[in-house]
């Protein structure tokens, strides 16, 4: 590298000299070190500053005005109004918060058990594994759009097939993603099935990692494979089990898409199925009152700040 | 100890250097480009993926020729495109050229964001293109704070669309709302699995197809500037269309809009369906259609105020304010709405908003005689908007909807309604005030 001049450098042979080091002593390697260093960083600093830090400044900024219709339409000034109207918004804001709350925890929760549950299943060798897996990683491959689309056909109340297979067990048609008690459950079972192969490939890596001896000493000290699992497994896989839940649920809290491609604006006819990210974006490009939807995305992402220090700190603590 | 020399090699640069050519950078990256388009640069046209624009896609050749320039056209469904122009006029693009709008539902909210351009002088002052001879719903719906802004090519009536192997029984399609309620609910009762009506039950996406409702009623979303959701007609309306789809509609309606409504009725399994008439051809297409030889077409049936359907612009030709290629993008605006163009596409089956080519009959032809008699009493009877008329339509018809809902699933559609009235006209109150041009 040209830039690693270094002090015996500068006592160099004359000859040797380059056309400025007559004049100017030539910089320290540390100095040179550094430099070089903020040259490396400058293209991910920059991304990120173009990308997180000014999208988030402008989106504070804009949360502290009356901006309605156009962002760029001489808005005022109104300081925290907006997060006034919000939180005191009891029709859509807190029984949004509420439903994003529970979808994530009951989707992440049922996540969480399929997820290990298979993977204790696919932890040993058995024959056709390979094609096991496959089949499992199939929802994770498509969009949540297509999956949303998909499920849609398949629980349509009037031409749907799951009505159809309902028929022959002698359960009466149901409405699925079509009534408003049923959709939010409904939701949150097509995520389970689209996320649980991620939990699953999540654990079965914890898995592989972990040491076989305490559970054989456990085997011979006569623990049954439920006592080994309770008191053995999951103590050892806790940390791998916290990082899992972390990744998962701040992507669960987020969750729009198939939301959006299944219920449409709103979540729905009744609001049943909307959450924050859902009300944002309504309040965005259905109502234009970015300064509201501002305040909103700026709660929203508190929100997931204070899960994920949360959550840190419990798996920190749990590391140690 | 040697101090930390400051001076640098040649062509080093300072920190300071290199933070302002940083910000240098940034800014010439976020300034504006060129101001005028290259000459090459193809017209572009963002639009809705309808039959009207793949229609028209047919006969670029024919424009590119005219004005020696290529056009570019992008369609999106609706949502994509309103989210679309959000996104982009809100950062001054330049890189649409002409849009197509929605008069009722976005073109109040982009003459005020200024971002559609004052078309006023082009359509007054050019005598060919005859804004005369525009259909005067649609053209008093193209102006906004007293200019025009939008030019119409889409028109839109709801259709009744009846079996007639099933109504025959009853003398036909129904008359009135009245008889429509009470056939729908005898076929629901004849047979399982079969709905004697089916429609949109969305919160916000069967307001439009309930106004016709509503006016036939009696009533109107608004009356002198105050909400008109609590008269005792728009009750009416309320509760006879919540009964019509609850009692004879598929389950799980409040989910409907026109993507899921329209393949039950395509497949046979209802018996009556109110809807746009520009979605006819879907019913005539034996390859996704099992009525194709079985469904009949009539006027909307009338209420206690008569039959009192909507008539209106349903898409609209805008230009981008931002646009470097306003003068060609009228060009466009001018060619794809001309009395020829509108003729040709009328012929095809989509109906425009000129009254000359209305008038004459062979334009019509295309369309089956029983749907081009209804389109031509509905558009007697029109009103000229199918929703509120205020700034933000999409809270609007959240609002004006939540009442429709509560009688889909069977609820007390008086207390909710009297609710959402006082809703909307507190609504009302916002809106004017953000009504500032």
């Amino acid at each position: 590298m040209t830039t690693t001049s270094t002090r015996p450098a500068v006592g160099a042979t004359p000859g040797r000299r380059t056309p400025s080091s007559g004049t100017r002593p030539m910089v320290t390697f540390e100095q040179a070190n550094r430099r070089l260093k903020w040259a490396l960083l400058t293209p991910a600093l920059g991304f990120v500053g173009l990308m997180i830090v000014f999208p988030l400044a402008f989106t504070i900024n804009l949360s502290l005005t009356d901006a309605f219709g156009a962002v760029n339409a001489g808005n005022s000034f109104v300081g925290l109004q907006n997060f006034a109207d919000a939180l005191t918004d009891t029709r859509r804001f807190w029984p949004a918060v509420g439903r994003t709350v529970v979808f994530t925890l009951v989707a992440v929760l049922l996540e969480t058990v399929l997820g290990l549950a298979l993977a204790m299943l696919m932890r040993k060798p058995f024959r056709g594994m390979e094609i096991v897996r496959t089949i499992l990683m199939v929802p994770l491959l498509a969009t949540p759009v297509a999956i949303g689309i998909l499920w849609m056909l398949i629980l349509d109340p009037t031409n749907g097939i799951a009505n159809h297979l309902l028929g022959f067990v002698g359960i009466p048609p149901q409405e699925f993603l079509g009534s408003v008690s049923q959709s939010l459950p409904t939701l949150m079972l097509i995520d389970v099935w689209q996320w649980t192969p991620m939990m699953t490939v999540l654990l079965l890596a914890g898995l592989t990692t972990l040491p076989e001896e305490p559970e054989e000493a456990a085997k011979v000290d006569g623990a049954n494979a439920w006592q080994r699992f309770v008191h053995i497994i999951l103590p050892m896989l806790r940390t791998t089990i916290l990082t899992a839940l972390v990744l998962r649920g701040v992507d669960a809290l987020k969750t729009f898409d198939l939301i959006y491609a299944t219920k449409g604006p709103g979540g729905g006819s009744d609001f049943e199925a909307e959450t924050l990210n859902v009300y944002a974006y309504g309040l965005t490009f259905d109502y234009q009152e970015y300064g509201l939807a501002s305040a909103v995305l700026v709660l929203f992402t508190l929100f997931i700040v204070a899960i994920v220090v949360v959550l840190r700190r419990r798996t920190e603590r749990s590391a140690s | 100890m040697t101090p930390p020399t400051s001076r640098r090699r040649a062509g080093e640069l300072s920190r300071r250097s290199f933070g302002v050519l940083a910000a240098a950078s940034v800014l010439a990256a976020c300034s504006r480009g060129p101001q005028t388009a290259a000459p090459n640069a193809p017209l572009r046209v963002l639009a809705i993926n309808h039959v009207w624009t793949q229609a028209i896609s047919r006969y670029l050749p024919e424009f590119e020729e005219q004005i020696g320039r290529k056009v570019s056209m992008r369609m999106l469904t609706a949502d994509q495109l309103t989210s679309s122009f959000n996104v982009k006029l809100n950062a001054s693009a330049t890189d649409i050229d002409v849009m197509t709008v929605r008069p009722l539902q976005d073109q109040m909210m982009f003459a005020r964001n200024g971002w559609i351009a004052d078309l006023t002088d082009r359509v007054e002052n050019d005598a060919d293109f005859r804004w005369s001879d525009f259909q005067e719903a649609p053209r008093e719906r193209s102006i906004t704070a007293g200019a025009a802004v939008s030019v119409p090519v889409v028109t839109e009536r709801p259709a009744l669309y009846y079996r007639k192997d099933l109504l025959e029984d009853f003398g036909g399609a129904p008359r009135t709302l009245d008889d429509m309620l009470e056939i729908a609910l005898e076929l629901e009762r004849r047979s399982e699995g079969f709905f004697g009506y089916v429609g949109r039950g969305q919160r916000s996406g069967a307001v439009t197809q309930w106004s016709s409702f509503l006016y036939s009623f009696g009533g109107d979303f608004m009356h002198d500037g105050r909400s008109g959701i609590g008269t005792p007609e728009a009750v009416a309306a309320y509760e006879y269309y919540g009964r019509l789809l609850h009692e004879a509609g598929p389950p799980g309606a409040t989910n409907m809009s026109l993507e899921q409504a329209m393949p039950i009725f395509a497949q046979g399994k209802a018996a009556m369906y109110v809807d746009a008439d520009a979605i006819y051809s879907n019913f005539l297409d034996p390859k996704i259609s099992t009525v194709a030889d079985t469904v009949g077409f009539a006027p909307f049936p009338a209420g206690q105020a008569g039959s009192v359907p909507h008539n209106i612009p349903s898409w609209s030709l805008a230009i981008n304010e931002f646009s470097l290629l306003r003068d060609d993008a009228w060009e466009f605006v001018r060619w794809a709405s001309s009395p020829r163009m509108v003729a040709r596409l009328q012929a095809e089956g989509i109906p425009g908003a000129r009254q000359s080519v209305w008038d004459d009959p062979s334009t019509l032809e295309s369309f089956p005689a029983d749907l081009a008699e209804a389109m031509r009493v509905n558009a007697a009877n029109g009103v000229g908007h199918d929703r509120p008329e205020v700034m933000q339509v999409g809270r609007a018809r959240d609002i004006v909807g939540r009442p429709l809902v509560s009688g889909i699933v069977g609820e007390d559609v008086r207390a909710v309604a009297a609710d959402a009235d006082a809703e909307f006209n507190d609504f009302l109150v916002r809106d004017n005030r953000q009504r500032e041009f």
